[in-house]
């Protein structure tokens, strides 16, 4: 969809750029000004998150920018609490993510293989279609999904309200379309030279897919499992509507609740932990896959 | 093969894996037939128990469903016909069930009356209604009773169901449909009325007077046309109803005041016009009356232009603030001269890196007025979230630091593949660097990232999680708790359907729609342009 060349969001190597000479600092002293005052804005709250995590005294009047001081007390605290189970918001949060985006890749694989190798009746018509849906975020049918899967739970209970897999199975329904134009465009650069040569030697379709295609595209198969992780881990509205048992709910309406009502002043110590904990999974995907992710990026999936 | 434009492999396309010399044998190994009918067996089993599960609850219509679609995958499956159906299958299943479903059915939804007080069909409410009129009949035998919600349902707001103990010991559970026998061994009655009931979490005393209004209007229709009512919460009896429906007229007469009452407006209401109303209603097509409520109701109306209003500009706002600033800071350390341009680049996109569930949450505790950092830091005293403007500036800024290392990032990306004998050509012609930018790098960068600026504006139109993490849509005004200062449409509906305390999913629904085509009308001249729809091939 989009015509953005892939970005290099990586450290800068440029062959042509050689060792500044000495006085050029002279020169670009403001740009290196304007950039510290730029990323300032952009980590001081970072280092507030961090800061209000370790400070001692757990409450929001305590919190100050720099740290005041160092305690693990507020994560004690936190992995301690009876009446907000962390560590089940975190394995939900982790066992959602993982399981949805791994189904949406594959899901969206398979389609991506058909409609860039096969030529059948339909074929036009279906990506137009996929292309068209993409304009209509999930989110807006969340009463139809809710009242359907309310619906479903009683039908089929590991399926309803409040369960891993219902939810599971929502993000699930835009797996088709989501990603097929990205990884179609992908599958289209794979030459079809090889499934030809292997189609001569026998090999079944299923085989060609398995063994020859999925393997060619690994690049942009990581893509889209990233991509989608990082959407379903930080999904709020639906998550939020679906999952109001404690014990089913993901981090991001976990830590919703802890910002809400009375109690939000007393326990802000234990929420940056919680806020900070959250934050790692992401954040290291970010560092290990820096690329693929600036790659997804200019494709049209937005944050 | 003539007809792929598609480019030809470049280096970017990994090679080396998958040689395709290696299948001399090209018969398909056996457990992979194998593992292709275990699975095929095991669907069509998830299949056959929904569908059971369906018959047993009285879906007749779905079991047909149900049955067509284990056809379908036997038929792809089982048999080497319809390749591209293999590997299209289960998206599509997914696909129609989970998105396509839920906009037919929310669009349907949004021309009913669906909601709170109107939840069932015309007979079950009736039912219901004459339930509750019952009066406990001289010398009938109390029931004990305990007031329970499903496991796992909200004690606040699930649906109640009655586990009652007759005076012979024999337990039963009564729903808003009737009574059936509850026979599980693990019950347990103490004192005359259940303890526990596996399933069940039984209400305690505080938990139950919180629903005093639910349980008044609730009782469980008996076979023989009387109905079972709570009388206090640990007692329930019996007794004849006093109202009569004549199906034939349509009217309800009530025995004992002589009061008839008409259905109208989907529930029953005095004819004379003295008096309440029924306490139940049901669902029935109300046409357009949710949309016109919408543009005519004077709170909703003028409420839902303020929100359009405010949402465009949050949306528009937003990428014209991110857009700057990243564009910037992109222009900035595309300076070959500055040292340490990687470490800058890796920092600026921290804010990237973090789920935004969790940026939100911190922003809004930083912009909290009496211990906040934003206030603690500039000794202002601003009351960020009880003041109009002070709000949407705060949503706005808040947005501002999520979004704009995306801008950079792709900013960046565009400035470096803006080729260099370009801008060499225009320095020797003289041009100045505010004009090379003017002419040169922005309609470069607008043509590479205008898309995205577009998907940009259309996901923060519908920005839900930013706003209810936030914002919560507030500031309220005083006396209308339905429409908040920062509401986006999305955030209203929200708040319409579920978050209310009388959920109107029709009304939801109606909002929800009408986002719908403001989208469409959005993102349609981007999809008539979009180049993809050429290329297809």
């Amino acid at each position: 969809m989009s015509t953005a060349a892939v970005p290099d969001a990586t450290p800068e190597r440029s062959p042509g750029v050689q060792q500044d000479p000495a006085g050029t600092f002279g020169k670009v002293w403001w740009k290196h000004l304007l950039a510290i005052l730029a990323l300032l804005f952009a980590i001081f709250p970072i280092v507030f998150v961090i800061s209000a995590a370790l400070n001692p005294a757990g409450t929001m009047s305590a919190s100050s920018l720099l740290p005041r001081g160092f305690s693990l007390a507020n994560f004690r605290d936190l992995l301690q609490d009876p009446a907000r189970p962390f560590l089940t918001w975190y394995k939900n949060s982790l066992v959602i993510s993982l399981l949805a985006a791994l189904f949406s890749t594959f899901i969206g694989a398979c389609s991506a293989y058909v409609f860039s190798r096969m030529r059948f009746r339909g074929r036009r018509a279906g990506l137009m279609a996929l292309l068209l849906l993409q304009m209509f975020p999930a989110l807006l049918a969340f009463v139809g999904l809710y009242i359907t899967f309310s619906k479903i739970g009683e039908i089929v209970p590991p399926f309803g309200l409040n369960t891993s897999w219902g939810i599971i199975l929502v993000y699930l329904g835009g797996a088709m379309g989501g990603s097929v134009w990205l990884l179609k465009g992908y599958f289209d650069t794979v030459p079809k030279e090889l499934d030809e040569a292997a189609l001569v030697d026998g090999a079944s379709h299923a085989r060609i897919f398995f063994t020859i295609t999925l393997r060619l595209v690994t690049p942009i198969l990581v893509t889209v499992f990233m991509t989608s992780f990082v959407g379903v881990f930080g999904e709020f509205m639906l998550a939020s509507i679906f999952l109001t048992n404690a014990d089913a709910q993901t981090l991001a309406v976990g830590l919703y609740g802890m910002t809400v009502g009375n109690t939000k002043f007393a326990l802000f110590g234990e929420f940056a932990a919680g806020a900070l904990l959250s934050a790692i999974p992401i954040a290291a995907l970010y560092l290990v896959f820096q690329k693929q992710l600036a790659g997804g990026l200019t494709q049209g999936s937005v944050k | 093969m003539s007809t792929d434009p598609s480019p030809e492999p470049t280096g970017t396309t990994p090679s080396g894996a998958g040689n395709p010399m290696l299948f001399h044998h090209g018969k398909t190994p056996a457990w992979a037939l194998a593992a292709k009918w275990i699975l095929i067996a095991l669907a069509l089993v998830l299949c056959g128990y929904i569908a059971m599960r369906l018959s047993d609850l009285g879906y007749t219509m779905w079991v047909v469903l149900v049955a067509f679609v284990a056809m379908i995958i036997l038929a792809v499956y089982g048999t080497k016909r319809a390749v591209p159906m293999k590997y299209l299958l289960p998206g599509l299943i997914l696909m129609l069930g989970l998105q396509i479903w839920p906009i037919v059915y929310t669009g349907a939804t949004a021309f009913s009356n669906y909601g709170q007080g109107h939840l069932a069909t015309k007979e079950e409410a009736t039912a219901q209604d004459i339930a509750y009129s019952v009066q406990q009949v001289a010398g009938s035998k109390p029931y004990g009773l305990a007031v329970a919600v499903k496991d796992g349902e909200p004690v606040a707001t699930g649906e109640l169901y009655f586990l009652l103990t007759d005076p012979a010991g024999k337990n039963f559970v009564g729903d808003a449909k009737g009574l059936t026998p509850l026979t599980d061994p693990g019950v347990k009655v103490e004192s005359g009325s259940i303890s526990t009931a596996p399933g069940y979490r039984i209400l305690n005393l505080r938990e139950a007077n919180r629903r005093s209004k639910d349980l008044a209007n609730f009782a469980v229709p008996t076979a023989n046309g009387g109905g079972i009512k709570a009388s206090g919460i640990s007692l329930a009896f019996e007794g004849r109803p006093t109202l009569v429906w004549d199906k034939k007229a349509d009217t309800i007469t009530d025995s004992q005041t002589k009061q008839v009452y008409v259905a109208r407006g989907a529930r029953w209401v005095p004819k004379d016009g003295q008096g309440q109303p029924l306490p139940v209603g049901w669902k029935e097509n109300v046409g357009f009356q949710n949309f016109k409520t919408v543009f005519t109701d004077p709170t909703l109306r003028t409420g839902f232009v303020k929100v359009f209003g405010w949402n465009l500009a949050f949306a528009a706002l937003s990428v014209l603030t991110t857009f700057i600033l990243g564009m910037l800071l992109a222009l900035l350390l595309n300076d070959p001269r500055i040292k340490g341009r990687g470490l800058y680049r890796s920092l600026l996109i921290l804010p990237y890196a973090i789920p935004v569930f969790v940026s939100a949450l911190v922003w809004q505790s930083m912009f909290n007025q009496e211990f906040g950092l934003v206030n603690n830091l500039t000794h202002l005293n601003v009351d960020w979230f009880g003041n109009t403007w002070a709000a949407r500036s705060a949503v706005l800024l808040t947005n501002l630091w999520l979004g704009f290392p995306y801008m950079f990032i792709v900013c960046t990306g565009a400035l470096q593949s803006i080729p260099d004998d370009v801008m060499e050509a225009a320095r020797i012609d003289g041009a100045s660097p505010l004009r090379m930018l003017r002419s040169i790098i922005m309609p470069l960068l607008l043509v590479a990232v205008g898309p995205l600026l577009i998907a940009s504006f259309a996901f923060n139109f519908n920005n839900f999680g930013l706003i209810q993490l936030l914002t919560g849509g507030g500031p309220f005004n005083t006396g209308n708790a339905q429409i908040g200062s920062t509401d986006l449409l999305i955030n209203m509906a929200y708040r319409l359907a579920i978050n209310g305390t009388s959920p109107n999913y029709g009304l939801a629904s109606a909002v929800a729609i009408i986002i719908f085509f403001i989208v469409a009308v959005i993102s349609l001249p981007g999809f008539l342009r979009s180049k993809a729809l050429e290329e297809v091939n």
